[in-house]
């Protein structure tokens, strides 16, 4: 049965209790997390970024009345709700390598060179449990130990790098930063070339779209525009 | 038929010709070996600390992969995976208290209840030794020390074969058309993980074992495990620096003399 709303009755906003950093505050329904503490009067000056769930900046760990489960999510993705304890993992320290991905080789030891805990890893999947992501962070893991670089590349794909998995990892193993060097070496050594983009830049250093570039450098604003909305779209070719 | 396979971090690195030549020996006799869909490293060595079971989860997590994919074999060819996981499953058959912690940490994963098989190749080879007899296009002709080492024996509970006098490689061996030679250092310890902090304990290993099969005629050496495969073949340069009367034996995984024997090309 849909309920009437009566003319001129004031409508109650519903509000929903939350504790930030153990303290009690009364925020709307449906707000997320981070505009909920922004209501309570947080103010971000960091630990926030795109506010769209993109740049991993807002990791925030929570618990919920009658769960023991320790929950890890994004500020900016996730909807408060009644009786919500939660706290702000801005920051993760983690070490990360240094290396000069011209000079290093992907192989099966790579990895495990660079960051050798992750043979600390005794495959508790506590890091896949903390990911907003939902990757299989231990699964990663896993590959990346035993040197398959694509499979790690491939599995860490949509990692933002909030840092929730380090932060959580009773091995202490900075997952991330793994993964990033697994997407460069995929990237550089390992995924097939894109030829079109060889030619293209060669044509670039061999002058050949110069010409044109000072031409545009010379239009106005207007003009450009004009151009742009003009240009060619190719096909997609199949 | 098919089996589940577990091949273990070693099997895609250093042992990588282990793994080819096992899966090609293995389709020649009528075994298909499917590996898991998804598995992690085995936890490398059981651990003896009874009371810290988080070095037991990544055992059980593989075995509750292999009963996801449906297998109630699972395949484990390299001697520590093979040794860690086979103990954990006799845990979780027999320790009650320690499963119901594992299982209570583990709450994404359905309970497990020990119901895989964890078996080595060299047991399914036993039951296949006329069928391995009659792939035969080339047989090996030479004479042969066959070489268990210690975790496909020790302890005995979880032992392939005999754990005192096993048997089993020396009768695939004849049925590859080679010889076998008496070689009573057949499950001494190679010198195991030594070979990373103290290579003078694996030096002697080496030496005692190699020399011992020599003296009894042998030709080479027949190995299933990749950790004894390194230390009894790529120590032996080391081994010569120490002995410089020492001469050496080739040393192979029993499944590169079952594809030698049935003669199938390998690649690379």
């Amino acid at each position: 049965m849909a309920r009437k709303s009566k003319k001129g009755e004031k409508q109650e906003m519903e509000m929903v209790r939350i504790y930030i950093m153990g303290k009690e505050y009364k925020v709307p329904a449906g707000l997320t997390i981070m505009k909920a503490m922004e209501y309570a009067g947080y103010r971000y000056i960091r630990g926030a970024g795109c506010r769209a769930g993109f740049c991993g900046a807002c990791a925030t760990v929570y618990r919920k009345e009658g769960d023991y489960k320790l929950h890890a999510d994004l500020a900016c993705q996730t909807t408060v709700e009644d009786g919500m304890w939660l706290v702000q993992l801005p920051f993760t320290p983690a070490n990360k390598a240094i290396y000069d991905m011209d000079k290093i080789e992907a192989d099966d030891k790579t990895l495990v060179n660079f960051y050798p805990e992750i043979a600390r890893c005794v495959s508790c999947n506590t890091c896949t449990k903390a990911c907003p992501q939902e990757l299989d962070v231990m699964d990663y893991i896993q590959a990346s130990l035993r040197g398959d670089i694509a499979k790690a590349a491939e599995l860490s794909f949509d990692c933002i790098q909030c840092g929730l998995c380090a932060m959580r990892c009773p091995a202490e193993i900075a997952h991330y930063h793994v993964a990033q060097l697994a997407r460069r070496l995929y990237g550089k050594y390992i995924a097939p070339k894109a030829r079109h983009l060889e030619e293209r830049v060669k044509e670039i250093e061999e002058g050949k779209f110069d010409e044109e570039m000072k031409k545009m450098m010379k239009m106005s604003v207007t003009q450009l525009r004009k151009l742009y909305n003009a240009r060619d779209i190719e096909p997609e070719e199949d | 038929m098919e089996m589940g396979y577990y091949p273990g971090c070693t099997l895609k690195t250093n042992a990588k010709v282990f793994e080819d030549s096992l899966l090609k020996a293995f389709e020649k006799i009528g075994i298909k070996l499917k590996e898991l869909n998804k598995w992690y490293c085995c936890g490398t060595v059981y651990s003896l600390a009874t009371d810290n079971l988080m070095y037991r989860l990544a055992a059980i997590r593989n075995l509750i992969r292999a009963k996801e994919d449906g297998h109630e074999k699972l395949v484990a060819p390299c001697s520590i995976c093979y040794n860690t996981l086979k103990q954990a499953n006799l845990m979780a058959k027999s320790d009650e208290e320690a499963m119901s912690k594992i299982n209570a940490f583990m709450d994404e994963e359905p309970d497990y209840d020990g119901s895989v098989s964890v078996i080595h190749p060299l047991e399914v080879i036993e039951a296949k030794l006329q069928e391995i007899k009659a792939a035969v296009k080339k047989p090996l002709g030479k004479k042969y020390a066959a070489y268990y080492g210690c975790l496909l024996l020790r302890p005995k509970e979880i032992a392939i074969d005999e754990h005192e006098n096993p048997s089993i490689m020396e009768r695939l061996i004849e049925a590859l058309g080679g010889s076998v030679v008496n070689f009573p250092l057949k499950n001494e310890c190679c010198g195991s993980y030594n070979v990373a902090s103290n290579k003078e304990a694996v030096i002697d290993a080496n030496y005692r074992i190699i020399t011992n099969a020599r003296r009894n005629g042998a030709d080479a050496i027949v190995t299933s495990c990749p950790l004894c495969h390194f230390n009894l073949k790529e120590m032996q340069k080391e081994v010569k620096k120490v002995h410089p009367e020492f001469a050496g034996l080739p040393v192979y995984y029993f499944s590169e003399l079952m594809v030698e024997a049935f003669g199938i090309e390998m690649e690379g």
